[in-house]
């Protein structure tokens, strides 16, 4: 299958801090793959590897087929229109003192790209594909909502026609009734342009919406890697399953009979993190071996979903993760206790 | 049986003066809870849920002016002089903020910040107060207590220090916490585990829990009642069961569609508001919500809606409230 993206053994080291520590994954033409994982697992630093905002200590990155992982700035230079990002905060990344159409046009101009009309018809074009009107174009972000901002954001990253787009939390700092629009404009977007997009998020709902696959991270590693549908039904990584199982689902009845995992301990430093399976110092299933061998990243069952696990065997049956920990129901369900009523 | 509830708010009303003049907040938000209950004040930024919040024992900055009636296990906390609201804020009534790591004193151990709660609200001595953090700290499921009581804020996780403001919270067994997002900043496996807290306290010190929130999961996961906010009203509230079952008014309704559910995947997308939230001056005579909202009439944009009994059995601040079962598509 062709990839737009290929990152292979990826390793970024801050000094002592081993935040990404031998990743490889594809993003398929055209496809969204979900990066999910919580703060510590590396995950941004990932996506700032693979756009080359912070230098690669080793391994590849390859984006339509061209290794970037070791460039020069100045080669790295032309090849930066095949790829963009865009990020949480969409009012500190656009630059205040410039014109949204200013904005949007930047990569543009940067690149070469288009003669001046060519290009205010391109940015004209791009305002009206994330639904902003074209006299926008003449606003500063200050006056623009968050909701716009981020549009302008993804209008911008989309200019050059990138083949990649690796969208760094791009709703976590939206009210939720904003963020359904940007999802379902990056969905829409992606659909119609056919962009490859790395969507790196700790929100599982919002990756359950976009993704096609989804890769689970936990401490500069990866843990699995599966389709959408396959990964959400049956999580087979111990960490993938407490994870899924923590996520609150916005529906009292279907939440308050859920079993959760609850588990023990914090996330361990990545300036020295645990040997064997980094995850063995919280895993409920953990055997002695767990804390000694490594386990790799392999293939089980038979769809192609990769499981970085002893425990899960080759055919892809996993262990049960909730039968081994003291199960919590989340919530006794509600007494029928009367609202007291104010007078009203 | 108690004697009326324990909190009860009524015409709440809160006015900023800002450089760009009148802000009006909160706009006559009443709501009670009952002893024990965990209560949750839902909305978007701007809605008024955290000002309420901080308002209920007059913790807003000097230019902000309060009106209406906060009423707490039978007194009015509005007329009281700042000494008596003192001695009720961290006694009956605590505080649990987003961010711990800003509530706690960088510089102080952890057995001292809570050891000094203990000292000046419960008057125990050095010892007593030591032995009693110890108690609190394995209350709220931090591991080795005593070995924590030394360490400094820095050196916990945010979740850790999360749990160490709600020790300090419990701390004089209070009533009632007010719990202002206290689990946005953050991971789901840790914030799992604080959930789990607060239910605890509530099952063993029997606190009631006013819980504010954007997040649908959290309240999906412990609210019992909630009141849902829109630029400074509240606009409805309900049992959370029927709540998310039967939303009554089409705010409600359009949140819980635009929130992705993994539980059922959206093939068709998700539900979008449009607009955005007025920043009002004054209260308009008209439902906030009626520029938004899809069914809006002439009604809707002239009247101000009162909260009433809707069709659901919920109280609806709407003049068309959805139907039960609601099919309409907006």
């Amino acid at each position: 299958m062709a990839s737009t993206l290929e990152v292979v053994d990826l390793v970024k080291h801050f000094g002592p801090v081993r935040a990404v520590d031998g990743v490889s994954l594809t993003v398929g033409v055209g496809e969204v793959l979900g990066l999910v994982g919580e703060s510590g697992s590396g995950k941004t630093t990932l996506g700032q590897c693979v756009t080359r905002l912070v230098p690669v200590t080793s391994g590849q990155v390859r984006i339509a087929g061209r290794d970037i992982a070791g460039l020069s700035r100045r080669a790295l230079r032309p090849l930066r229109r095949q790829f963009n990002i865009v990020f949480q905060d969409p009012s500190s990344s656009l630059n205040p003192r410039m014109t949204v159409a200013d904005i949007i046009g930047e990569p543009l101009r940067l690149h070469r790209i288009g003669t001046a009309v060519t290009r205010r018809a391109r940015i004209n074009e791009l305002l009206d594909q994330v639904g902003l009107r074209t006299e926008v174009g003449r606003r500063y972000p200050h006056e623009l909502s968050g909701g716009q901002r981020q549009r302008v954001s993804l209008a911008r990253a989309l200019s050059a026609s990138p083949a990649l787009l690796v969208a760094d939390e791009p709703t976590s700092a939206l009210d939720v009734s904003v963020q359904a629009s940007v999802l379902n404009l990056i969905g829409r977007l992606q659909r119609d342009i056919g962009f490859a997009c790395l969507f790196i998020t700790h929100d599982l709902a919002s990756v359950e919406f976009l993704a096609q696959r989804v890769a689970v991270m936990y401490l500069g590693q990866l843990v699995e890697v599966a389709d959408r549908a396959e990964l959400f039904a049956t999580p087979r990584h111990p960490y993938t399953q407490a994870l899924l199982s923590a996520a609150p689902i916005p529906d009292p009845a279907v939440q308050r009979t859920r079993q959760r995992i609850v588990l023990a301990g914090d996330v361990p430093s990545p300036v020295d993190p645990p040997p064997g399976c980094r995850f063995h110092t919280r895993c409920p299933v953990a055997v002695e071996r767990c804390a000694v061998d490594v386990p790799l990243l392999r293939r089980v069952g038979g769809s192609g979903a990769q499981v970085a696990c002893h425990l899960v065997a080759d055919d892809g049956s996993a262990p049960d993760v909730s039968a081994a920990v003291p199960l919590r129901l989340p919530a006794a369900r509600t007494h029928a206790r009367p609202a007291p009523s104010p007078g009203r | 049986m108690s004697v009326g509830p324990l909190l009860d708010v009524e015409e709440l009303t809160v006015r900023f003066r800002t450089e760009d003049g009148a802000v009006l907040a909160v706009d006559a938000a009443s709501f009670a809870m009952g002893e024990g209950e965990v209560l949750a004040l839902v909305g978007e930024s701007g809605c008024g849920k955290s000002v309420t919040a901080l308002a209920l024992t007059g913790l807003l900055p000097r230019g902000a002016a309060v009106s209406g009636r906060i009423g707490f296990a039978g007194r009015d906390l509005r007329g009281l002089p700042e000494r008596d609201l003192r001695r009720i804020r961290g006694r009956d009534i605590a505080y649990v903020f987003q961010e711990p790591m800003t509530s706690l004193n960088p510089v102080l151990t952890v057995g001292r910040q809570v050891g000094e709660v203990l000292r000046r609200h419960q008057g125990m001595g050095t010892a007593a107060a030591r032995e009693r953090a110890v108690e609190l700290l394995e209350l709220v499921g931090i591991p080795l207590p005593r070995r924590r009581l030394g360490e400094y804020p820095h050196q916990l996780s945010g979740g850790m220090r999360q749990r160490v403001m709600i020790a300090m919270a419990v701390a004089c067994r209070p009533r009632l916490i007010i719990a202002d997002e206290p689990t946005t900043a953050l991971d789901v496996t840790v914030q799992a585990g604080i959930l789990d807290v607060l239910r605890t306290l509530r099952a063993e010190i029997g606190t009631a829990v006013l819980l504010i929130t954007h997040d649908l999961g959290v309240v999906a996961d412990i609210a019992e009642r909630v009141v849902v906010m829109y630029a400074g009203r509240t606009i409805e509230e309900a049992h959370a069961e029927a709540l998310f079952a039967r939303p009554s008014h089409p705010y409600t309704r359009g949140l819980l569609d635009a929130v992705p559910n993994p539980a059922r995947h959206s093939d068709g997308g998700l539900r979008e508001i449009p607009g955005r939230v007025p920043v009002l001056a004054s209260s308009p005579d008209a439902c906030t919500f009626a520029d938004r909202c899809g069914y809006a009439d002439g009604l809707c944009r002239t009247r101000r809606p009162a909260m009433n009994r809707g069709p659901a059995g919920h109280q609806v601040r709407c003049w068309h409230p959805l139907s039960v079962p609601s099919t309409v598509e907006a």
